[in-house]
């Protein structure tokens, strides 16, 4: 596909960002070529400068950045040079762009095919009339419910991945000559993600519109880009047609990207059937308020020495389970067991000791760490809560266990939440869980926020732990890569029900469940035809949410 | 001539003042010095008229040259008459200079304590209303409302003619009337700290109120209760100033500023005679308080900026 003329040039391209009062680099010099109808992908982790170069393929930059060296060039028109008014007659209409939350980028308070349309017309490409029948057609295209109607809706009254789906198709409505797509997959449940994929790729192709896909996940960029870039911290580690990096990649860092789902936690035994579970859920109905109930009947255990994954769609109540069992929301019917014994359904019902036994790892580490305590404070306090400790043995207590976490006590005891990277907060967070002793922890979607690489190296460190201090996990999660990694047994929630329960290897061996074989099979593979084979298996048709009401 | 003396002048020799105190600060090495490396004049303006008027209120018996309510045969003497008395007299024939000093520190530190008891009662609550929520909240926040509703100043003087006035029953009277303003604010700020993740693992481990309030949400609300705490000190001086001139304020003989006005007022009727060095005597208290609002306020947005990002 790279026989096409080229679009955009950009050469040596340099970025500053302002911090404080000093303009750091961001982007180091980066070169990139895009010829029409060709798909790039950039790949790299959180700060490698991927959303900033796919922004400066529009001559733009964020509010407290600057274009300090280099040149772009969009179809012979110099960006950086071009007035706004040049680039102002681009954007939208030449150039367009796809956020990462639609939610965000939406106007609540207009109609989906208002917004659409408020482009084409502006620039003068058609009128209101003609763009709202393009609309419709670009809907159908897209494969979005009723695309007659579904244009006169608001914003929140569409789901997640027809809001992402009706944004590309808002980015299509002057059929631009470049899209660039930042991470629109990101925020998206497996299911829902593979149909905004299949409808992205489709539309790619079918006006053979270039495009900069910019994402996190191997993955998904191995479905849709026909090149893939690497950058790391702001240079670019390597570049080369998508099968050839996927084959045989050359620099270590994309070894390393490549190697990170290695991973496997030896799965333990079942354990015995007369072995008294650490948790035990029975028969839990939850709700919240006045509503309806959104658990219904949920039981499963966790052994200890025993990694429960619990895995599942936003919404599909596993977040809830953890709070049934943590005692935030008293479940309206069944119990909760600890070693055999029912546990207060409320937690202010709770002993010290009983809260002690139920701890709990937080998804984001910046918000679970209180920003304004140092780190002895944060894991010393439930040292001192439930054991007691002072003085000297509360400080040796304290460096054990951030020697458990692997991070250096001198190094790190006096430091705020904030002087630590994305990773460390996140063992922060464990070693918080860790002072308070207990058997069981509940682990809420711990490597989503991170990059792949830290992930890892969390997973690794919460397998180590397990290992030598037999304890048992909760591992809610609905990245299934994790679950592979890490999980003994699984258990699959679906609208508040558990669907199926079993052992691992079971688990991930056909036959299962609909639903369970729906979830899998979304998962994107690194493997660039897994796409297309899945397409030609299933039909169209039968993804992600059109498939997954069908099951209902 | 007047103003260029009265009111240029003095303004130029504080901006002078705050700029030298800056530059002096600016070359202590460290973060301490780096504080002062970002600061704007305005805010190094601010901060020198608070030091100073703090300063002038703390040493006020040193300073002025007489007692508090001394009284002296010559009363209603202008500026410049008699070289004892700088700024003249008043009509009991006190030292207006010493009465300005004593003024301030009276209505300062009354102001200050009021403000802190208005802090201590509305940031409790507030907090408070935002960890427990439910029916608590409900009895506390439409209690807030209700007092709300009713003017302050009108509310202030009905209950003071209630209660009598005194020192304290003012200072208890306004405390309560502004801890609803400040209750307001630490309940919303505390409501967007009390969902974070690390409230909800501090209650899982079953720590109390109390540590939740002083080690985990206040930490954290901090900084705009600080900047609220200067601009409620300002209404606060503000409204002690206007009951004091209202006549049920800070009572004689206890200097202060808002008294002084009024008393000083009858001179304003002299513009009429073209003697504006006269008419302009109420406006050194007046002044006076201008300049305190001003610099806190200065103050104040320096914080705002550098604490919580937020643009004033």
């Amino acid at each position: 596909m790279s026989s096409g003329r080229s679009l955009v040039k950009i050469r040596d391209l340099k970025i500053e960002g302002l911090a404080g009062e000093d303009w750091l680099p961001i982007v180091n010099g980066i070169d990139l070529d895009l010829a029409t109808g060709e798909v790039l992908g950039l790949i790299g982790e959180s700060g490698a400068g991927k959303s900033t170069v796919g922004l400066a393929a529009m001559g733009f930059t964020r509010d407290g950045c600057r274009i300090s060296g280099g040149s772009i060039e969009f179809d012979g028109i110099d960006l950086v040079a071009a007035p706004l008014e040049e680039k102002r007659s681009l954007l939208g209409r030449r150039i367009a762009y796809v956020a990462q939350s639609a939610a965000a980028s939406f106007n609540p308070a207009h109609k989906l095919i208002d917004q659409h349309t408020e482009g084409p017309v502006l620039h003068g490409v058609s009128t209101q009339q003609e763009s709202q029948e393009d609309a419709m057609a670009l809907y159908a295209r897209l494969r979005l419910p009723e695309p007659e109607s579904i244009g006169f809706r608001y914003p929140h009254q569409v789901s997640g991945g027809q809001l992402q789906r009706a944004m590309t198709a808002m980015a299509m409505s002057c059929r631009p000559d470049l899209i660039i797509f930042d991470e629109p997959t990101t925020a998206l449940d497996v299911t829902t993600q593979i149909e905004v994929l299949a409808a992205v790729r489709d539309i790619v192709e079918q006006f053979g519109t270039a495009a900069i896909y910019i994402t996190h996940d191997l993955a998904v960029v191995a479905q849709m880009a026909d090149r893939i870039k690497v950058l790391l911290k702001g240079d670019e580690v390597e570049e080369n047609d998508t099968r050839a990096m996927l084959e045989d990649p050359k620099e270590d860092y994309t070894k390393s990207l490549w190697a990170v789902r290695s991973f496997r936690r030896p799965e333990q035994p079942p354990a015995g059937s007369g072995v008294e579970p650490v948790i035990s859920v029975a028969g839990v109905t939850a709700g919240y308020g006045a509503a309806p109930d959104v658990l219904h009947d949920v039981s499963f255990d966790i052994h200890a020495g025993r990694t429960v994954a619990v895995v599942g769609e936003s919404g599909s109540g596993k977040s809830t389970v953890a709070r049934c069992i943590t005692g935030l929301l008293p479940p309206r019917g069944g119990e909760v067991r600890f070693n055999g014994e029912a546990l207060p359904a409320h937690y202010r019902a709770r002993s010290k000791d009983r809260l002690r036994q139920v701890q709990m790892i937080y998804q984001m580490a910046d918000t679970a760490l209180n920003p304004k305590l140092r780190i002895r404070d944060i894991v010393g306090r439930p040292v001192q809560f439930y054991g007691g400790l002072r003085g000297a043995e509360l400080r040796r207590r304290i460096e054990e266990l951030l020697e458990q976490i692997e991070m250096e006590p001198d190094l790190y005891i006096d430091r705020l939440p904030s002087e630590l990277s994305g990773g460390q907060k996140q063992r922060i967070g464990i070693a918080r869980a860790l002072a308070a002793e207990s058997q069981f922890i509940i682990c809420d979607e711990v490597t989503s926020a991170l990059d792949q690489l830290v992930a890892e190296g969390i997973l690794k460190l919460l397998d180590r732990l397990q290992n030598e201090l037999n304890l048992a996990y909760m591992f809610i999660t609905h990245d299934l890569a994790t679950v592979r990694a890490i999980a003994d047994e699984v258990v699959v929630m679906k609208d508040g029900r558990v669907v199926e329960a079993g052992p691992k290897t079971e688990m991930f061996t056909p036959p299962h469940h609909d639903y369970t074989d729906l979830l899998l099979s979304s998962v994107p593979e690194m493997d660039p035809d897994w796409l297309d084979r899945l397409l030609e298996q299933r039909g169209v048709e039968n993804i992600g949410e059109a498939a997954r009401v069908r099951l209902d | 001539m007047g103003f260029l003396t009265y009111v240029v002048l003095p303004l130029a020799l504080l901006t002078g003042l705050a700029w030298v105190a800056r530059a002096g600060f600016r070359s202590i090495a460290g973060s301490f010095g780096a504080v002062f490396r970002a600061m704007p004049l305005t805010a190094a303006f601010g901060l020198t008229v608070v030091g100073l008027y703090v300063l002038a209120a703390l040493f006020a018996p040193a300073i002025a040259p007489y007692g508090e309510s001394q009284v002296f045969d010559e009363f209603n003497l202008f500026p410049g008459e008699n070289p004892d008395f700088v700024l003249g007299t008043d009509q009991l024939g006190r030292d207006l200079l010493t009465r300005l000093l004593y003024g301030g520190r009276n209505t300062i530190g009354i102001a200050f304590v009021t403000t802190a008891l208005a802090f201590l009662i509305g940031a409790t609550l507030g907090f408070v209303a935002a960890v427990l929520g439910g029916w608590l909240d409900q009895v506390l926040s439409r209690t807030v409302d209700v007092l709300m509703a009713i003017p302050q100043l009108i509310f202030a003087l009905l209950l003071l003619t209630i209660f009598g006035q005194s020192t304290v029953n003012m200072i208890l009277v306004i405390a309560v009337l502004d801890s609803t303003r400040v209750f307001r604010l630490s309940r919303a700020v505390g409501g967007n700290i009390v969902v974070m993740d690390y409230i909800e693992a501090a209650k899982l481990r079953g720590e109390g109120l109390g540590y939740l309030i002083f080690k985990e949400i206040l930490p954290n609300a901090a900084a705009p209760l600080l900047a609220e705490f200067g601009l409620r000190f300002c209404f606060v001086f503000l409204l002690i100033a206007a009951l004091s001139f209202l006549g049920i304020g800070i009572q004689p003989p206890l200097a202060d500023w808002g008294t002084m006005v009024r008393e000083l007022s009858i001179y304003i009727g002299y513009a009429e005679y073209g003697d504006w060095q006269a008419a302009s005597l109420p406006l050194l208290p007046a002044a006076a308080i201008a300049l305190l609002t001003v610099a806190i306020n200065f103050t104040v947005d320096w914080m705002l900026d550098r604490y919580s990002g937020l643009k004033s």
